[in-house]
């Protein structure tokens, strides 16, 4: 009993952190729109920041209060200056968009931090204050703890408190809804945003600087936060405060129980709460729905492509498939790859463009296709079609599965849900080693007799990454597609046609994971190997770059955006040692240049 | 008080607005005819700063405010009721006409939420009610009182006879009579002819994102029956 | 009434205790516009949408040719042989006008979930008989997205009649337009009820329309059904007068 107690005051105190980032992400989003992904760089950088100052004032308590605010004050002007020369520019760009340059500042903080701090962890040595407790039964519990414990509530207060008492947050709360009738009525709107934004971020540097204690300083906190912190913020609702509070809570106390009860399990435990929550309440504990009403892009009309397109096209396969016969091994190497990613980033964009649903996690599926096959090659020793067909149906069967919770949800809430999901693939990827060996991955996938060529290889890599591809495309010209586009288009007007939107994206979203998941079981047999990044955050990035860099409304698009796209990304990889921070400012500068993506730009220009 | 020249605008590549011109003198009620698409919001919205204008002259009390983002324009003192109620539904109320208040424009007496309450007597009866709680002829009524707040020299209203039932259309026509006598000039965007000939002073007709006739209202009626199709 | 299409019995619906509609009966023949008007929130659109499964009823039955429908999601009556039309229009903005038609004629056939023959290339004629009929042929090959407003009413009439419906539900038909345009429309849609034997109810807030194309008119106040009947009947009603109609100073004079 008292052992439970512990757990949960444990998951409490966790909470609690949580629940400042969490605030801070729902709050910027309720009035801006903006899902920030670089507000778990806001995070660590308070942690980081915090470090610094906590090393240079007395360790007493009143030095680290004076500490730990200034680190807030500290993340306020930093938060401020990014609001000023990033997401400023970026309130009318599409969502995706959005959250990928929120994302390049994300690869750009990792490498700055790794500059200044180091790689090393940091942790705070505890003064003696810091280190006593209380007894409960038997046990001792940090009195920090409860610390923590009294902070999340009395921030919860104090944010209330500022929202419904306030001239300013009745502002705020009234822009959460119509910034563009508020401007209307006078009011600075560009002021108030960047203010929202500096509370959020100071917010995320007092949960950093208030978490030290309990951790440390250390480069992973960024994207382990956010996950974190996107799925507290939809289980509570997107823009609700004391929603993020009840899923903090929530979530803190489940975790610690879990780690207590079944170690192995708390990750699931995080997801079966978020998928729960979504089908009880699919706009999240406290959300309201309708409130999220974008203004929608017009969608371009679609044409088959001209004979002179297919003629095109044809001709770029012949030289393809003849590649290997005039190109060296290195060359069919770097071929293999890139009509991998063709097959990847077509099935994102099969979802994401006529599917309309936004997927900021589409490495789930590559990577479960990818162990799939990997696991089958080695454990099973199937041979490489069956291995491949796996890879095809576990995909599909868990996109399906995954899809049943989340179809009816819209833009944000998928594609924070869909990053989600993927961090829980990578997770178990990671700390199941019994099965997937951890970070040592799973080696020795080579095909076996003929296709031990990589020639032989790639041209099987050819045959079905063009097929799926081409594929994917009749569909969408076929009525299920059409049906798919028109379900996107006005889900209202499909269903008052007779059309089941919902059963048409779970077919989309199982399809495209199938895909992927083929995709994902190539690259196995291509490379040899399976390693957790396959489900990285960055493997999903790489999609939507490929996807967005092509353009999603042009069905031509995500195939030209990967062949360019594998090959600068190489290059890139080889010649810079900084490539994240590079890549970050790439991605930062594209959106900024480009808000309606390269191919959105390229029909401007031309009409 | 209001002096609009060669106005451009364009929704992306549509130009909408072709160089509308036209007046609105202090006290006065004008009303802007015009079907569906000819300009009229997109008027409207260029006025108020929703939309950029692409060229043209928008002079507002003597300054040229054409290119001023929306919050400058409305703390010069032009209000602006957009046609689709945009009120907040989350916040009461009391809480929605303080997101329009604007310091007082003295040598006019300012508008406070009792003042408004006696102008729109329903309103008073439910001063904390969430706004997403109230009836389509309510909103309306909160829009304008919104607006008010905000204590504005002139008034821009976008359809404010749209979607309402007879009866309230008619309480709007008092309201705004009566805003006429506190000395609000207001520019109203319309198509219902009969509502239009109730409250205004004056007329033009746009088509095409031009502006075709301009007159009073009385000539309007007269020749909406031969000619104008509005 | 000798051919009932649509029989409302009893409906009744709440919302957080709040009682929007308490038992509203009425029914609509084969052939017959009729009209449901009201002041705003007195119950239309929470009784439009338990006619079209947007919302279930707490209580009472629709019965669409004797068959309970109350309660079925919007496609399920759709497929039933109820076509609508929406206060804003809504169509398939990436496709064409006729595409968008195709689209209603394969989803009625039940031809939505087919992989492989181009959709662009089924139902082609009879989709050109349906822009045909409502005046819509000569822009087959636009987007829908760039119509003009009055043309994408057109185009949804043509999408409802796609599902060969025996009732059609038209939710503020002509909001948004201007007068003459509402006149085309409705005088469109009374030529199509006739010979198709359709029956149309809609709700509309101009009383030149109600008073001018309805056969027969439903007054909603307060969730109740307070009155009902020709349209000359409704105007001289002094209830209706008092909380919807009011002096008709500036609604025309009705």
């Amino acid at each position: 009993m008292t052992f439970l107690l512990l757990q949960a005051l444990t998951g409490l105190a966790s909470a609690a952190t949580l629940f400042l980032v969490a605030a801070g992400l729902t709050v910027i989003f309720g009035v801006t729109r903006v899902v920030n992904f670089s507000h778990g760089s806001l995070y660590m950088l308070g942690a980081y920041i915090g470090w610094t100052v906590l090393g240079h004032l007395p360790r007493t308590p009143w030095g680290f209060a004076l500490g730990v605010a200034a680190t807030a004050v500290a993340l306020a002007v930093l938060g401020s200056l990014l609001e000023m020369t990033l997401l400023r520019r970026l309130y009318r760009a599409p969502e995706l968009l959005q959250l990928l340059a929120t994302f390049g500042v994300v690869l750009i903080v990792q490498d700055a931090a790794q500059a200044i701090w180091g790689t090393e962890d940091l942790p705070l040595p505890r003064p003696p204050w810091m280190r006593g407790f209380i007894v409960i039964g038997a046990e001792r519990f940090p009195s920090y703890d409860l610390l923590l414990i009294a902070a999340g509530p009395a921030v919860l207060a104090a944010l209330w408190l500022l929202l419904h008492r306030t001239r300013w947050g009745t502002l705020v709360r009234a822009a959460t809804q119509d910034r563009a009738m508020l401007a209307a009525l006078g009011v600075n709107q560009r002021l108030l945003f960047t203010s929202v934004f500096a509370l959020g971020a100071g917010l995320a540097g007092l949960g950093g600087a208030l978490g030290l204690p309990l951790g440390s300083a250390n480069l992973q906190l960024d994207l382990s936060v956010i996950t974190d912190a996107f799925v507290v913020v939809v289980v509570g609702g997107l823009g609700s405060v004391p929603g993020a509070f009840l899923a903090s809570v929530l979530i803190g106390v489940l975790q610690a129980a879990g780690v207590a009860l079944v170690p192995k399990a708390t990750l699931v435990i995080v997801f079966v709460v978020m998928a729960v929550t979504l089908v009880l309440r699919p706009h999240g504990l406290l959300g309201r729905g309708g409130t999220l009403a974008r203004e929608a892009e017009a969608p371009a009309l679609v044409v088959p492509a001209t004979l002179a397109a297919r003629w095109l096209g044809l001709a770029a396969l012949a030289v393809l498939a003849a590649a290997p016969l005039f190109a060296g091994p290195f060359a069919v190497a770097v071929l293999t790859e890139a009509m991998i990613a063709v097959l990847f980033a077509a099935s994102l964009h099969f979802m994401m463009g006529p599917g309309g649903m936004a997927s900021f996690g589409h490495a789930a599926w590559f990577g479960i296709g990818a162990y799939g096959a990997g696991l089958a090659a080695t454990l099973l020793a199937w041979p490489l079609p069956l291995a491949l067909l796996g890879a095809v149906l576990t995909a599909g069967v868990v996109a399906a599965l995954f899809g049943w919770f989340v179809v009816r949800l819209s833009g944000v809430y998928l594609a924070m849900l869909t990053l989600a999901f993927a961090q829980i693939v990578w997770a178990v990827a990671q700390q199941w080693t019994d099965v997937t060996g951890g970070d040592n991955g799973i080696l020795s996938v080579w095909p076996s007799g003929m296709l031990a060529d990589p020639r032989a290889f790639y041209w099987l890599t050819l045959a079905l990454c063009t097929g799926g591809a081409l594929l994917l495309r009749r569909v969408l010209f076929a009525p299920a597609g059409y049906a798919l586009r028109a379900a996107r288009d006005s889900a209202l007007r499909a269903e008052a046609i007779g059309l089941n939107a919902a059963h048409l994206r779970l077919a989309a979203f199982a399809l495209a994971g199938a895909a992927a998941g083929l995709a994902g079981g190539l690259d196995a047999f291509s490379k040899g190997s399976v390693f957790p990044t396959y489900v990285s955050i960055g493997r999903s990035v790489d999609a939507l770059l490929m996807v967005l860099l092509g353009g999603v409304q042009t069905m031509a698009g995500p195939i030209v955006g990967a062949m360019v796209y594998t090959g600068l990304y190489d290059l890139l990889l080889q010649t810079v040692a900084l490539w994240r921070l590079v890549l970050g400012l790439a991605i930062v500068t594209l959106v900024l240049a480009f808000p309606q993506g390269i191919a959105g730009a390229l029909r401007r220009g031309q009409a | 008080m209001l002096n609009v020249s060669e106005l451009h605008s364009f929704y992306g590549r549509a130009h909408v607005l072709q160089g509308v011109s036209f007046q609105v003198a202090p006290g006065e009620v004008l009303v802007l005819l015009g079907r569906n698409g000819a300009g009229k919001s997109t008027t409207l919205k260029s006025l108020i700063g929703l939309l950029r204008p692409r060229a043209g002259r928008v002079e507002f009390g003597g300054v040229n405010v054409a290119g001023w983002e929306p919050h400058r324009i409305a703390r010069a003192g032009m209000g602006f009721v957009p046609e689709d109620r945009r009120i907040f539904t989350g916040l009461t109320v009391a809480e929605n006409l303080e997101t329009g208040r604007q310091p007082p424009r003295p040598p006019l007496p300012a508008w406070t939420p009792a003042r408004l309450f006696a102008l729109f007597p329903n309103l008073g009866q439910m001063a904390s009610r969430q706004g997403g709680r109230m009836s389509g002829g309510e909103q309306q009524m909160l829009t304008i009182a919104r607006t008010l707040m905000g204590n504005p020299r002139l008034v821009l209203l976008d359809e404010p006879s749209e979607g309402l039932s007879p009866l309230i259309v008619e309480q709007m026509a008092h309201a705004i009579l009566a805003l006429k006598q506190a000395g609000v000039t207001m520019l109203l965007a319309e198509q219902n002819l009969h509502f239009a000939a109730r409250v205004a002073d004056r007329a033009v007709v746009i088509e095409s994102g031009r502006i075709v006739w301009a007159g009073t209202m009385a000539g309007a009626l007269a020749d909406a029956a031969s000619h104008l199709q509005v | 009434m000798s051919d009932t299409v649509l029989t409302a019995q009893d409906l009744a619906k709440s919302f957080g205790g709040v009682r929007a509609v308490r038992g509203v009966s009425f029914a609509v023949a084969a052939g017959e516009m009729l009209a449901l008007i009201g002041p705003n929130g007195a119950g239309k659109s929470t009784c439009f949408n338990m006619l079209n499964g947007q919302l279930r009823p707490d209580g009472g039955r629709v019965l669409l040719r004797g068959q309970n429908i109350a309660g079925l999601p919007p496609r399920r009556i759709c497929r039933l042989g109820v076509g609508r039309t929406f206060q804003i229009t809504a169509t398939f903005a990436s496709m064409t006008v006729r595409e968008n038609v195709q689209m209603a004629l394969l989803s009625h056939h039940g031809e939505a979930w087919r992989l492989w023959r181009p959709a662009r290339t089924q139902r082609i004629a009879e989709a050109q008989a349906l822009l045909e009929q409502t005046g819509m042929a000569a822009q087959a090959g636009r987007a829908a997205c760039v119509l003009a407003y009055g043309d994408l009413k057109r185009l949804e009439l043509a999408m409802a009649l796609a599902g060969n419906p025996s009732l059609l539900l038209m939710d503020e038909p002509t909001a948004g337009m201007a007068p003459d345009g509402r006149t085309a429309l409705m005088a469109l849609t009374r030529r199509l009820a006739a010979e198709r034997g359709l029956a149309v109810l809609f709700t509309e807030h101009d009383m030149d329309i109600v008073f001018g194309v309805a056969d027969r008119i439903l007054v909603l106040d307060r969730g109740e059904l307070i009155a009902q009947g020709s349209p000359a009947a409704i105007r001289a009603d002094a209830r209706v007068r008092a909380v919807y109609l009011g002096s008709g100073a500036t609604s025309g004079g009705h």
